[in-house]
C-alpha cells in the first residue's frame, strides 16, 4: 500500500559530513558494488566504455563551490542518495504500491516486482535519488543496504550500509535517527544537522552536518616569521646586468 | 522535463478525445445511427490512443495492470480508473444509441462526468508534483479541463461553443506561462536550501558527480531548445486559437472546419511540447541548471 506509515519504529539513515568529506567517490563505487551484486536487479551501465557512458547510481557525489562575503572560496563535497523522507513524495504517487515505507525502521523500498517503471516517483523526488534502470526497466533506489545491515552471515563491523563501511574519512555515519540519544541523533545535535530542501515537506531523515567555518590567517604571526623575509628585493650583479642589457633592447 | 513524444500525445490526443466524448454525453439531441458510430469512433480512437500512448513510456508494460491497486493514494492509480470507467459507461451510452437508436440520458451524464473526471485525474499527476514549481497549481487542471471541453467541442461540430472555449484556453494558457515563469523562484528552493550551504555564502555547482549523462538529466533537466520558447508560444497560440477562429468565422464549409481542427490540435501539441520542455525540476539545482 502506497500510503505512508503513521509512524515509524525507527528512523534509520545516514548522518553526512560535510566538513570531512573529501569527495573521494568510493561510497559511490562501493555503493554500485554491493548493490549490482545483491538486492535486486543489477545496476547496469549502457555504454561503459564508449563514447558516451552513462549508468545507474544510487548515489552520487556533487561538489560546490561557497564563495562567502570576503575571504576565499570553500569547496564542498556532497554525496547525496535517498534520505528516506517521513513524508515520502516518492511512495505516495506511486500506482503500483511498488514504492514503500518500512513501519518497523523506515527505510523506503521498491518491490522491483510490481513496478511498472513509470517513473513518477522520481519526479516526485526533489533530491533526485531515484534512476530507473534502463536494462531493468525498473526503479532503483537506496536500499541502505537492508540485505547489510541485519545480514547475521556477515561480521558485525560489516552490518553497516557499504557506503558508510567504505568512507575513508570517516564522513558517513549509520544509525536511528528517532532515538535522541543514538550516536547519530547526538552529532546532529551537536554539530547543527540540517535538512536539505526544508520547505519541500518531505522530513528527510538523513542529516547532513555543515561544514565548519574555516580558519583565518589574519593577526597570527609566527616567530620565524622575520627569517622568512625575503632578502634581495632588487637584482645585483650578473643578474642586474642581464635585467638592464635587455632593458635596452 | 524531458517532453517524451509518447506523454505530449497522450495528454493531448485523450484529452481531445475525452472532451469530444463529454459533448457527445450531455448532448439532448444527439446523432444517431452512422453518424453517432463515427462521432463516437473518432472520440474512442484518440482517447484510447493516448492511452496506449502512455503505456509505450513505462518501462515494464506489461504489468500495467498493477496500476490499479493504488486509487487510495496515487492520481496516476486514480486516472486508470476514471479512464476505464469513462470508456465503459460512454461505451454502453454509444452502443445503446447507435445500434437501437436509444438514448439513456443519465449514463450519457454520467459518461461526461467521467470524461472531465479522467482529464482531471491526469492534470492532477503533473498539479501534485512539488518539485515541479511551474506545474504545482489549481490554474493547471483548470487549463486541462479548458483544452479538452474547447478540443472537443470544435470535433463535435459546436462551433460558437468551441470557439468561446478556445479563446477562454487562450487567454488562460497565456495567463498560465506568465505566472508560471516566477514560480521557481516563488517556491523559495535555491541551489541554497538544495544544498544547505547558502549560510555560508553564495553557492555555485562546481563539479557534476559523473561526466557523462545520467537517467535524472536526462528526464528532468531537459534545457535545450529552451530559448526558443518565447517563439513556440506565439506559435501555440495562433495555431491553436486565432487561426481556428479566422477559418471558422468564414463562410463556414466543411473542408475549412477540418483545417480550423488540425490547426487546433497542432497548436495544442506545441504548448504541450512547451509545457514539459519549459517545466523546471528541482533536482536541476543540484546540477547548477533549471
Ligand atoms: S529522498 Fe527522494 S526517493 Fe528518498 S524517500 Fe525522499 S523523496 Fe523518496
Ligand atoms: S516507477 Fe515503479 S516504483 Fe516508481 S512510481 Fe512507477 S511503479 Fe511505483
Ligand atoms: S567515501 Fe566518504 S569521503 Fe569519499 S566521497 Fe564518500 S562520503 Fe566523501
Amino acid at each position: 500500500m502506497t500510503t505512508l506509515p503513521e509512524k515509524t519504529t525507527r528512523s534509520l539513515g545516514l548522518v553526512i559530513d560535510l566538513d570531512t568529506c573529501v569527495g573521494c567517490h568510493a561510497c559511490v563505487i562501493s555503493c554500485k558494488g554491493w548493490n549490482t551484486e545483491n538486492y535486486g536487479a543489477p545496476l547496469s551501465d549502457q555504454d561503459p566504455y564508449g563514447a558516451d557512458p552513462s549508468g545507474t547510481f544510487l548515489n552520487r557525489v556533487h561538489s560546490y563551490e561557497v564563495q562567502p562575503e570576503t575571504g576565499p572560496a570553500q569547496l564542498v563535497h556532497f554525496p547525496k542518495s535517498c534520505l528516506h523522507c517521513e513524508d515520502a513524495p516518492c511512495v505516495t504517487v506511486c500506482p503500483t504500491g511498488a514504492s514503500y515505507k518500512r513501519v518497523e525502521d523506515g527505510i523506503v523500498l521498491v518491490n522491483e516486482s510490481d513496478c511498472i517503471g513509470c517513473g513518477l516517483c522520481a519526479w516526485a523526488c526533489p533530491y533526485g535519488a531515484r534512476e530507473l534502470d534502463l536494462a531493468e526497466g525498473v526503479m532503483k533506489k537506496c536500499t541502505l543496504c537492508v540485505d547489510r545491515i541485519y545480514n547475521e552471515n556477515l561480521p558485525e563491523e560489516d552490518r553497516t550500509p557499504a557506503c558508510v563501511r567504505t568512507c575513508p574519512a570517516g564522513a558517513r555515519h549509520f544509525g536511528d535517527l528517532s532515538d535522541p540519544d543514538s550516536d547519530v541523533s547526538r552529532l546532529v545535535a551537536e554539530r547543527g544537522g540540517i535538512d536539505l530542501m526544508p520547505e519541500q515537506g518531505t522530513k528527510p531523515v538523513n542529516k547532513y552536518l555543515p561544514p565548519r567555518p574555516k580558519d583565518g590567517w589574519q593577526g597570527e604571526v609566527d616567530v620565524l616569521a622575520p627569517f622568512l623575509e625575503p632578502v634581495a628585493e632588487e637584482p645585483r650583479g650578473f643578474l642586474a646586468w642581464i635585467d638592464k642589457t635587455l632593458e635596452k633592447l | 522535463m524531458h517532453p517524451a513524444p509518447s506523454i505530449i500525445a497522450f495528454t493531448t490526443f485523450s484529452g481531445l478525445g475525452l472532451g469530444l466524448l463529454f459533448w457527445l454525453g450531455v448532448d439532448p439531441d444527439p446523432p444517431t445511427g452512422w453518424s453517432a458510430f463515427a462521432f463516437f469512433l473518432i472520440g474512442y480512437l484518440l482517447a484510447v490512443g493516448g492511452l496506449m500512448a502512455s503505456a509505450l513510456h513505462l518501462g515494464r508494460p506489461e504489468r500495467a495492470l498493477k496500476a490499479f491497486t493504488q486509487w487510495r493514494s496515487s492520481w496516476l492509480s486514480r486516472e486508470a480508473w476514471t479512464a476505464c470507467a469513462a470508456l465503459v459507461v460512454m461505451g454502453v451510452y454509444a452502443a445503446l444509441l447507435v445500434f437501437f437508436g436509444v438514448q439513456v440520458h443519465v449514463l450519457g451524464w454520467l459518461g461526461a462526468l467521467l470524461c472531465l473526471g479522467t482529464v482531471f485525474t491526469t492534470s492532477m499527476i503533473y498539479t501534485q508534483l512539488k518539485t515541479v514549481p511551474r506545474w504545482h497549481h489549481w490554474s493547471t487542471p483548470v487549463l486541462f479541463q479548458l483544452y479538452a471541453l474547447g478540443g472537443g467541442a470544435l470535433l463535435s461540430g459546436r462551433v460558437t461553443t468551441g470557439l468561446v472555449l478556445i479563446g477562454l484556453a487562450a487567454l488562460a494558457q497565456a495567463g498560465w506561462w506568465l505566472a508560471g515563469d516566477q514560480r521557481l523562484a516563488a517556491s523559495g528552493t535555491s541551489i541554497e536550501t538544495a544544498t544547505g550551504l547558502g549560510h555560508i555564502g553564495k553557492v555555485r555547482a562546481f563539479e557534476p558527480p559523473h561526466t557523462g549523462s545520467n537517467y535524472l538529466l536526462r528526464e528532468m533537466v531537459f534545457v535545450v531548445a529552451r530559448k526558443h520558447a518565447r517563439k513556440l508560444r506565439l506559435i501555440a497560440l495562433g495555431l491553436m486559437a486565432v487561426l481556428p477562429a479566422l477559418l471558422l468565422l468564414l463562410p463556414f464549409g466543411h473542408w475549412l472546419a477540418l483545417i480550423a481542427v488540425l490547426s487546433h490540435v497542432a497548436g495544442v501539441l506545441v504548448s504541450r511540447w512547451l509545457f514539459f520542455a519549459e517545466a523546471e525540476h528541482v533536482v536541476g539545482l543540484y546540477y547548477g541548471k533549471r
